[in-house]
C-alpha cells in the first residue's frame, strides 16, 4: 500500500511540491511582515516555523483519502478483507513521508533563514518530523471524516487546528529551546508521546469515519 | 469449491426519507446467479450495497454461509467480490498496475497472472498505458479483469455490462457462466438481459416502493 | 430487564413525550436557583478579602466553565450511544447539546476574560486552561460546521459522532491542566475533596448557581431535543398525533 501511494504521487510530482512552495513562501512572509532584523525574527522564529508547517500540512491532507475516495478505490479497500485500519494507517505513513518528511527537511533552510543557529538545526529537524507525524494522523481522521463534503478545505482545517494546537506547542517549544542551545527532551518527548498516540488511536477513528462515509 | 449460500432476511433500509427495502429476503446457492431489475432509483444499488456490508439495514440481516455478515465483516469481504457503477481504477495507473495493487491487497499476485487476465478481456494492446488514456469501455475490462482475479466465490456485481459492446457483453455471459459451474454465486443488478445461457438464473424485480421475488 | 427502559427512550415518541413532562420541572427549578443564587452570590454574600466585589463574577464564570465541559461530555457519550447502538434520539440529543454547549463555552471565555482584566490586568493571557478552553470552543464549531456539511442526516450524525468522541480527550485536559501545570488560572477549590477553602456564605449560592446551570442546561437540552426529533420524524404517522393532541 505504501508503495502505491508513493508510486501514484510520483505520476503526479506538481501535487507534492505544492505544499512545500507554500510552507516556503508563508516563511517568507513573516519577514516581510515583521521586520527584516534577525534578532527580532529569531524570537518569533519557532512559532513562525510551526505555524507554517501546520498550515502546510493541512494544506496537504487533500491528498490523503480524497482521490481514492473519489474513483472507487477506497470503497475497494474497505472491501477487501483486509483491516481498513490499517491499511489507512499505511496509507498516512506514505503521506508523510511525501509531505511531512520533506517538510521537515525544509525547516531548517527555513529556520536559518530566520535567524536560527546552525547547531539548532539537528533539532529542528527533530522536532519538525516528530510533529509532523502527529499531524499526518490527526489529519487523517478529519480528512476521512470530511470525505464527501465538496470544497471541504476550510471545514478540514476547522477540524485539524483544534486537535493539533497540542503539537503547536510542544513543537515550538522544542525549538525555541533548541535554538537557545538549551536540552529540548521534555518537549520532545511529549510530541513523541503524542505521536504514539496519535498511531495507535488515528487510524481507527479514521477508519470508522470512512466507513460512515462510504454507506 | 464447497457449498455456499447468501441469505438475506426481512431487510429494511431507509435513504434519508425513503423505505427502499422493505422486508426483503432472498437465498442464493452455489452455482446459481440472481438477477436484479428496476427502475431508476428501485434501490438496486442500495441492495447490493447492503448485501455487500457497506450499507447497514436498519432491521434484518445479510447470512453468508449461514452466519450474520457482521460477526465477521473482514471474514465475509475476502469471500466477496463488489464492483460499482463505476470502475475502481486509478487513472495515473496503468492497467498492469492497477490489478496489482488492487487485488494484491487481498492476495499475492504474480506478473504472469496479471498478464493473463488482462490478455483474456481482449486488453492485450493497452495493458501497459495509464488508465486515464483508456476509453470507458476498455476500463471496464480491466474491471472484469480484476474481478476474475479475485477469486471470490461471491460477485455483487452493479450494472457490469455498462459501456461495452457485444462482444464485452458476451464476455461478461461468459465470465459469469464460469463462476457458477465454479460453484460460484452471482448477484448482478442489469437493466438488459444477461446473456447467461444457465437455466440457474432467478429475477428480482425492485418496483419502486414494492418488491416481488420472482423465481 | 434493566434494559427495557434504556431502549424504550430510544424511541423517538417515548422520549418525546418524556421530554415534554420534564421540561417544566427542569425550567422551572433551574429558574428558582439561578435566582436565588445570584441573589445570594451577588448581594448576599460577604466581598472577598482580596478581590472585594469583583470575585462575584464567579457566579456565572465558573457554571459557565463546568457546564461547557459537561456539555461536551453529554454530547460525547451520547454521539458515541448514537454510533454503538444506532440510536436516533441519542443522535438528536447530542446535536441538541452542541449550540448550548458552545454558549456556555463562550459564556466562560468571555467572563473569564472580564474577570481577568481585573484580577491580573488583561483581558487575555494565554495560560493552558484558557488555550484549551477556546480550543473547546472550536471543538464545537467544527462539530456544528462538520454537521451542516453533509446533506444526509444519518451520516452528519455519524461522522459529527466519530469527531464528538475523537474529541472528548480535551475535556480532562482543561480540567486537569490547572494542576499539570504552573497555570495562572487559580487551582480549584471548589472541586477539591474535603473540605472546600470557601466560606459558606459564598459557597451555598455557587453550589446553587451550578445546580441551576445544569438544570437549565437540561431544560434548554429537552426543549431542543424535542425540536430535533420532530424535524427527524415529520414524515412519521406518530407525530400527527402527538402534535394535535
Amino acid at each position: 500500500m505504501v508503495a502505491r501511494d508513493i508510486r501514484l504521487a510520483f505520476r503526479k510530482r506538481g501535487q507534492l511540491v505544492q505544499p512545500l512552495a507554500f510552507f516556503a513562501i508563508v516563511t517568507t512572509l513573516f519577514p516581510l511582515g515583521i521586520s527584516p532584523e534577525l534578532s527580532r525574527l529569531r524570537d518569533v522564529a519557532p512559532g513562525v516555523l510551526w505555524v507554517s508547517a501546520l498550515l502546510a500540512s493541512v494544506l496537504a491532507l487533500e491528498l490523503l483519502f480524497r482521490d481514492d475516495a473519489q474513483d472507487g478505490t477506497l470503497e475497494q479497500q474497505a472491501l477487501s478483507g483486509q483491516s481498513l485500519t490499517w491499511l489507512l494507517f499505511a496509507k498516512t505513513v506514505a503521506h508523510w513521508l511525501l509531505t511531512g518528511l520533506p517538510l521537515s527537511l525544509m525547516a531548517p533552510l527555513a529556520a536559518l533563514s530566520l535567524g536560527a543557529p546552525i547547531v539548532s538545526l539537528g533539532g529542528i529537524v527533530i522536532s519538525v518530523a516528530l510533529g509532523s507525524v502527529a499531524l499526518s494522523l490527526i489529519g487523517s481522521i478529519a480528512a476521512a471524516l470530511t470525505l464527501g463534503v465538496k470544497r471541504s478545505g476550510a471545514l478540514l482545517s476547522l477540524l485539524t487546528l483544534p486537535l493539533s494546537m497540542p503539537v503547536l506547542i510542544f513543537g515550538a517549544r522544542a525549538t525555541e529551546l533548541a535554538m537557545t542551545g538549551a536540552a529540548f527532551g521534555p518537549p520532545l518527548y511529549l510530541l513523541g508521546a503524542l505521536a504514539v498516540l496519535g498511531v495507535t488511536l488515528a487510524p481507527l477513528a479514521a477508519a470508522a469515519a470512512v466507513r460512515i462515509n462510504l454507506e | 469449491m464447497r457449498e455456499r449460500r447468501l441469505q438475506a432476511e426481512n431487510l429494511h433500509l431507509w435513504r434519508g426519507e425513503t423505505h427502499v427495502l422493505r422486508g426483503l429476503r432472498l437465498a442464493l446457492n452455489s452455482g446459481e446467479c440472481l438477477q436484479i431489475t428496476g427502475g431508476n432509483g428501485a434501490g438496486k444499488t442500495s441492495l447490493l450495497r447492503t448485501l455487500a456490508g457497506l450499507m447497514y439495514p436498519e432491521e434484518g440481516c445479510v447470512l453468508w454461509d449461514g452466519e450474520d455478515v457482521r460477526k465477521d465483516m473482514q471474514g465475509f469481504h475476502a469471500h466477496l467480490a463488489y464492483i460499482g457503477h463505476e470502475p475502481p481504477l486509478k487513472l495515473d495507473l496503468t492497467a498492469r498496475e492497477n490489478l496489482h495493487y488492487w487485488v494484491g491487497v487481498r492476495r499475492p499476485v504474480s506478473r504472469a497472472e496479471l498478464q493473463d487476465a488482462l490478455m483474456r478481456v481482449g486488453a492485450g494492446d493497452w495493458l501497459d498505458r495509464p488508465v486515464r488514456t483508456l476509453s470507458a469501455g476498455q476500463k471496464r475490462r480491466v474491471a472484469l479483469a480484476g474481478l476474475a482475479l479475485m477469486n471470490a466465490p461471491l460477485w455483487l456485481l452493479d450494472e457490469p455490462t455498462t459501456n461495452l459492446d457485444a462482444t464485452g457483453q458476451r464476455l461478461v455471459g461468459a465470465m459469469i457462466e464460469a463462476q457458477l459451474a465454479q460453484g460460484g454465486l452471482v448477484v448482478a443488478a442489469m437493466h438488459h438481459e444477461l446473456l447467461v445461457a444457465s437455466a440457474a438464473v432467478r429475477r428480482l424485480e425492485l418496483v419502486g416502493t414494492l418488491e416481488r421475488n420472482r423465481a | 430487564m434493566t434494559w427495557t427502559w434504556f431502549h424504550r427512550l430510544g424511541s423517538p415518541p417515548h422520549a418525546y413525550a418524556l421530554a415534554a413532562r420534564l421540561t417544566p420541572w427542569f425550567a422551572w427549578t433551574a429558574a428558582a436557583l439561578i435566582v436565588a443564587g445570584l441573589y445570594g452570590g451577588l448581594v448576599l454574600a460577604p466581598p472577598d478579602y482580596q478581590q472585594g466585589d469583583d470575585f462575584r463574577i464567579i457566579y456565572v464564570h465558573a457554571p459557565s466553565a463546568w457546564m461547557s465541559l459537561m456539555v461536551y461530555t453529554t454530547m460525547a457519550v451520547s454521539a458515541a450511544v448514537g454510533l454503538i447502538w444506532r440510536m436516533k434520539v441519542a443522535h438528536a440529543v447530542a446535536a441538541s447539546c452542541a449550540a448550548i454547549g458552545a454558549s456556555f463555552t463562550f459564556a466562560a471565555l468571555v467572563t473569564g476574560s472580564l474577570w481577568g482584566e481585573r484580577m491580573w490586568g488583561t483581558y487575555w493571557v494565554w495560560d493552558p486552561r484558557l488555550t484549551f478552553e477556546l480550543i473547546l470552543l472550536f471543538q464545537y464549531m467544527g462539530y456544528m460546521g462538520l454537521r451542516s456539511a453533509f446533506d444526509d442526516v444519518q451520516r452528519a450524525d455519524r461522522a459529527s459522532a466519530v469527531l464528538a468522541v475523537v474529541g472528548v480527550v480535551n475535556v480532562p485536559i482543561i480540567h486537569y491542566s490547572v494542576i499539570w501545570w504552573n497555570s495562572l488560572h487559580q487551582a480549584p477549590s471548589v472541586m477539591q475533596l474535603g473540605r472546600p477553602t470557601m466560606p459558606a456564605a459564598m459557597l451555598i449560592p455557587l453550589l446553587m448557581m451550578f445546580l441551576g446551570f445544569t438544570l437549565l442546561f437540561l431544560a434548554l437540552l429537552l426543549v431542543r431535543m424535542r425540536a430535533e426529533i420532530l424535524d427527524r420524524e415529520r414524515t412519521a404517522t406518530w407525530i400527527r398525533e402527538a402534535v394535535t393532541s
